[in-house]
């Protein structure tokens, strides 16, 4: 297989068996990247150190040093991930020319297991979105049809890694932004348990979902990467303090005895047939493997959606109070008066930050706190206790990640039609539960398709463990054609 | 589908500090006024005695022992700032106290 | 104050106190950037501090430890679950664009504070105390504001009191009994010029026998004691004055300026905000465990009001002087260990007396603290010891006070290498009274035909010629009998 479509655990043994250098690793990314990114558009920025990162490592390989697990692989990283004396715009125009003085936590343990970062990429504005169009600064197509959003927010992440254009990346994902763009690319996406991974160094949308995660080509990829980077961080309150184990050896290929439960209100609604029928292929799957198939029911479900526009844009107008224009970023420093200053310097959000800070806004002014944002937060509990429930009879469930392929650019004529994007991924969000779509067929429009597996707090494992089999049998094996 | 009145957008674009436009405010009128009937949903479902949710997994605060760390150097500090006199941030005239 | 005095006939201030205190920490409340008065500007700032993207609070063991202390010292009932709330407003020494704060799960509430006014202790009821971060400082040069981050982050507790107070004084002394709270407790500096300890107060006025409270304003930046009690005198005037004129009070906030000793309403503008507050995502909930919470318990030391009590109503000291030695707790424990050393039914009064008198004096003039002070509490015990058992007389003890002060020397040694004992031997006394009548024999003439002011003078020649030595009481006896007066 030519090196840049090995995968990132592949690109690790051949470079510690001596079979591929780094730099010829990293080298290969680079070219991808020159020759398709045109294309793709999924990098923001370039680390200039990548090639010097890749060189220490055939050093220190040479020299009999020890290596870290991810030792010489080309990795990038969704540009809401913080890298110290690399640019880091959140795809928003509001920090431009910010050159940040420290790394985010996942960035250090990256660099602590050698990995080389190759770039930042592209996103929905301070993630906001899902299809990457509310980018402030460029336009990313999926390499499946460069017609189509690669989904969002994580869609630089998604694309560049199903074009082959990096090993793996590192997304973030608030209701769905790693597991959605992950199912409209054709690549496997991991959000963890919210507390899993640190979110020191992540721009903060919205604080209590937030959770970073990786977007690889195989699941093995995603077991590895989250060995990785999860872990307690005493810089994170949130950030869980339980042993990290070793994923990859949850990938037995054995799911005999596994209890899959079926939640009816995800198959109930609009679902395209491609779609639902790729799901029932998954279910035929697991059954023909030994798991049991358990019909269930998580009845606040349809909750979710408006429950999270309230939670996301409330926490997303706080986060985003910060964005003055006095210490970083950029600023309308014409302004005769302070107010104006505030005002014309924000006015440099785009259109769809404007309009969560905007709403966030008005759900948390005093007397409209308890009917909206306390509200959906016991919501939460209620969508969180529909799972606790269910957990007495299943072990993970199995969900669409989506109702519909790969959508056009523009498709979405209003941000109502475009928030139902997420449906099917924001629960998972809302209750803090890890969550991962697995690759599972093409669509007749040879678009990908992801199945979703949701699972209890902490137990990725056994996500892994199922999302490995679907991928051993229904995994896409073509590569996508605007990058062949 | 209801809009929201103008003077309420231009209230809330206040708080938030966002300059709207006059196109922009059009805009949000109807935008929010869809997505906040949408979120009228959520006052159906009852919720009486249901605490609201603040962490998705429970956990207590750690806390950190209080030992100081080095600072930024002032210029490392300032160098981002749009605006800076020396080793000062600067910002058009406050008028009237602080906060809080 | 008489048009004061007499407004107040028929008008009843009601005042409450919302007072910052910075707790003492060596790093921010959620972030180990430094804490420094002083330093360069901008010197003592990290990325969260500047509020860049990425960052997120981690919560300084030492911020709770110290809170709690004042919690439990103000009798609060402690919450076992509090929470961080985040406040909205935006202004430049806010770096994030909100304030980690409390809002309706605080730390502490239903607490008192004990103030010692007019002689006794009176209790004010508290609400709540919280713990919150500084802002940093803005700095007016004409056209433009400079910014200085170095404060931001600083934790803070805010103290609340009920708006129970009737009097600008009582309010002062609130601030006073608060201040002298939390240093005695090494809670906070509470240096009122660096800022360590500042005030806002919420006053209004109602008619006497009415119950609902009145239309309330809030007056900012009143960081003395002595502005405290302007300022609130001044707005108790203000606001009765407008209603005698039949003008309603308006709800506001009011800025203090003590130079002019007047108050202006601040811009509506820049108050009319909405907080919108909500828990801090970042921030699980703040748990006082048990370790934490025995010891703030077990090395809490007795406090300045129950000392005061102490003092006055078991060592019998007038209420001033035992204020005053409360009013710092090395006082305190200097007086406390010095009547240990030298205990007695009335040794408290004295030794007040000899640190107030002489002690207190001879440190200020000399710049030194009471922990410093030459004169350790054992030496003076020695020295009140040695004047109560006739050894010196009062006034030679003043002498030996200075002497061992300055130079650190014990009394006892002074006294013996100066050989000023007092001479309370009557054979010796009655020689020298023979001496000084025979040398003046005008003035016994003078006595003995009436004139009683001459006693003095011959007390004076006997001390004279004992260079003071001469014990008073029993030469004033001896020079009566001599005299036949």
């Amino acid at each position: 297989m030519t090196v840049h479509w090995l995968s990132a655990a592949q690109t690790a043994a051949q470079i510690a068996s001596g079979e591929l250098t780094a730099s010829a690793a990293v080298d290969a990314a680079l070219d991808r990247v020159a020759s398709f990114d045109e294309t793709i558009g999924a990098f923001l920025a370039m680390d200039p150190t990548a090639r010097e990162v890749a060189n220490d490592v055939d050093r220190r390989r040479k020299a009999g040093e020890p290596l870290g697990p991810l030792a010489g692989v080309p990795i990038a990283l969704k540009d809401n991930l913080v890298t110290r004396r690399v640019a880091t715009t959140a795809a928003s125009k509001m920090l431009a020319g910010w050159i940040p003085p420290y790394d985010a936590t996942v960035v250090e343990k990256l660099r602590a297991a050698d990995a080389v970062i190759i770039g930042k990429l592209n996103c929905d504005e301070f993630a906001m979105g899902s299809s990457t169009e509310n980018s402030a600064i460029k336009r990313t197509a999926n390499p499946w049809d460069t017609s189509r959003v690669p989904g969002g927010s994580s869609g630089g992440s998604a694309a560049a890694v199903a074009a082959g254009l990096c090993a793996g990346a590192l997304g973030t994902d608030t209701g769905g932004s790693i597991r959605q763009p992950a199912a409209f690319c054709g690549v496997v996406g991991l959000k963890p348990t919210y507390g899993r991974v640190s979110r020191w160094g992540v721009i903060a949308f919205a604080s209590s979902l937030d959770q970073v995660g990786p977007l690889s080509r195989t699941v093995e990829d995603a077991a590895l990467a989250l060995e990785v980077i999860a872990g307690v961080d005493p810089k994170d309150e949130t950030s869980i303090d339980a042993p990290v184990p070793r994923y990859r050896d949850a990938l037995t290929g054995d799911v005999k005895d596994l209890r899959v439960g079926i939640p009816h209100e995800y198959f109930d609604g609009a679902i395209d047939a491609d779609i639902r029928g790729a799901l029932e292929r998954a279910k035929a799957l697991l059954v023909e493997r030994g798991a049991q198939l358990v019909d269930i029911s998580l009845p606040h479900t349809r909750h979710a959606l408006p429950a999270y526009y309230i939670v996301a844009p409330a926490e997303a107008s706080s986060n985003l109070a910060r964005y003055d224009g006095i210490r970083f970023g950029t600023a309308a420093t014409d302004a005769k008066t302070l107010q104006d200053r505030y005002m014309k310097s924000r006015a440099g959000f785009g259109p769809e930050v404007k309009r969560r800070i905007m709403l966030g806004t008005y759900a948390l002014r005093s007397g409209y706190y308890d009917a909206y944002y306390k509200k959906a937060q016991q919501v939460r509990t209620l969508i969180k206790r529909d799972f606790d429930q269910a957990w007495h009879h299943v072990d993970v469930v199995l969900t669409p990640t989506t109702p519909t392929a790969a959508f056009g650019f523009g498709a979405k004529a209003s941000p109502l039609e475009m928030y139902q994007a997420d449906v099917f991924t924001l629960a998972c969000n809302l209750a803090g539960l890890p969550g991962i779509s697995v690759p599972c067929g093409l669509t007749g429009e040879a678009l990908p398709i992801g199945a979703q597996l949701i699972g209890k707090p902490l137990d990725e494992a056994t996500l892994l463990r199922a999302a490995h089999v679907i991928e051993s049998v229904l995994g896409i094996t073509k590569r996508p054609k605007a990058v062949a | 589908m209801p809009a929201l009145p103008r003077t309420e957008v231009e209230e809330i674009a206040l708080l938030a500090r966002l300059h709207l436009d006059p196109d922009e405010l059009s805009r949000m009128e109807l935008e929010l006024g869809a997505i906040i009937e949408y979120f009228a949903a959520l006052a159906q479902v009852p919720t009486e005695g249901i605490p609201p949710m603040t962490h998705a997994v429970p956990m207590d605060l750690r806390l950190r022992a209080d030992e100081p760390a080095p600072s930024l150097s002032p210029s490392d500090a300032l160098a981002g700032a749009p605006g800076r006199d020396g080793d000062l941030f600067v910002v058009p005239a406050i008028i009237g106290g602080g906060e809080p | 104050m008489t048009v004061l005095a007499e407004l107040l006939d028929t008008w009843e201030p009601v005042i409450g106190l919302e007072v910052h205190v910075q707790l003492a920490t060596k790093s921010k409340a959620f972030s180990p950037s430094a804490v420094q008065f002083g330093a360069p500007p901008n010197s003592l700032t990290d990325p969260l501090v500047l509020g860049m993207p990425g960052t997120l609070p981690a919560f300084n063991r030492a911020a709770l430890a110290l809170a709690l202390k004042l919690g439990v010292a103000t009798g609060s009932k402690i919450r076992a679950r509090a929470r961080f709330a985040r406040k909205h407003y935006f202004y430049p020494d806010l770096p994030k664009g909100y304030q980690i704060s409390q809002y309706d799960e605080p730390l502490c509430e239903d607490g008192f504070l004990d103030l010692i006014h007019d002689g006794a202790v009176r209790r004010v009821k508290l609400q709540r105390i919280h713990l919150e971060e500084d802002a940093g400082k803005n700095m007016h040069v004409g056209s433009i504001s400079h910014v200085d981050l170095n404060r931001a982050g600083v934790p803070l507790v805010e103290v609340v009191s009920m708006p129970e107070m009737h009097t600008a004084d009582e309010a002062a002394e609130f601030m006073r009994s608060l201040h002298r709270l939390v240093r005695w407790l090494e809670i906070s500096e509470a240096d009122m010029e660096k800022g360590q300890m500042r005030c806002d107060a919420n006053v209004s006025v109602r008619r006497r026998g009415e119950d609902r409270l009145g239309t309330r304003t809030e007056l900012k930046n009143i960081n003395s004691f002595r502005f405290v009690h302007n300022a609130i005198e001044h707005e108790i005037v203000r606001q009765i004055r407008q209603l005698e004129r039949g003008e309603r009070i308006v709800q506001e906030t009011r800025l203090w300026d003590a130079d002019a000793g007047t108050s202006q309403p601040m811009r509506s503008k820049e108050t009319a905000d909405d907080y919108r507050y909500f828990p801090d995502p970042d921030l699980p909930p703040l748990v006082v465990d048990g370790a934490m919470m025995g010891t703030t318990l077990h090395t809490m030391p007795e406090l300045p009001a129950a000392r005061f009590d102490r003092y006055v109503r078991a060592h019998g000291l007038p209420p001033d002087d035992a204020r005053t030695l409360v009013n710092e707790r090395a006082l305190a424990e200097f007086f406390d260990a010095t009547v240990k050393a030298h205990p007695g039914e009335k040794s408290g009064r004295v030794i007040a007396n000899w640190m107030l008198t002489e002690l207190l004096g001879a440190l200020k003039a000399a710049s030194v603290s009471i922990e410093a002070s030459p004169m350790p509490p054992a030496r003076l015990s020695d020295l009140v010891q040695l004047v109560e058992d006739g050894t010196i007389s009062g006034k030679i003890g003043k002498e030996i006070f200075e002497e061992s002060f300055r130079t650190g020397e014990a009394p006892k040694a002074i006294v013996v290498r100066r050989g000023v004992q007092q001479i309370s031997d009557e054979g010796a006394l009655i020689e020298i009274i023979e001496r000084v009548i025979a040398a003046n024999p005008h003035q016994v003439q003078g006595f003995q035909a009436g004139k009683d002011a001459l006693f003095g003078f011959f007390v004076g020649q006997v001390m004279k010629e004992t260079q003071g030595r001469a014990n008073p009481v029993i030469t004033s006896d001896l020079l009566h009998k001599r005299l036949g007066r």
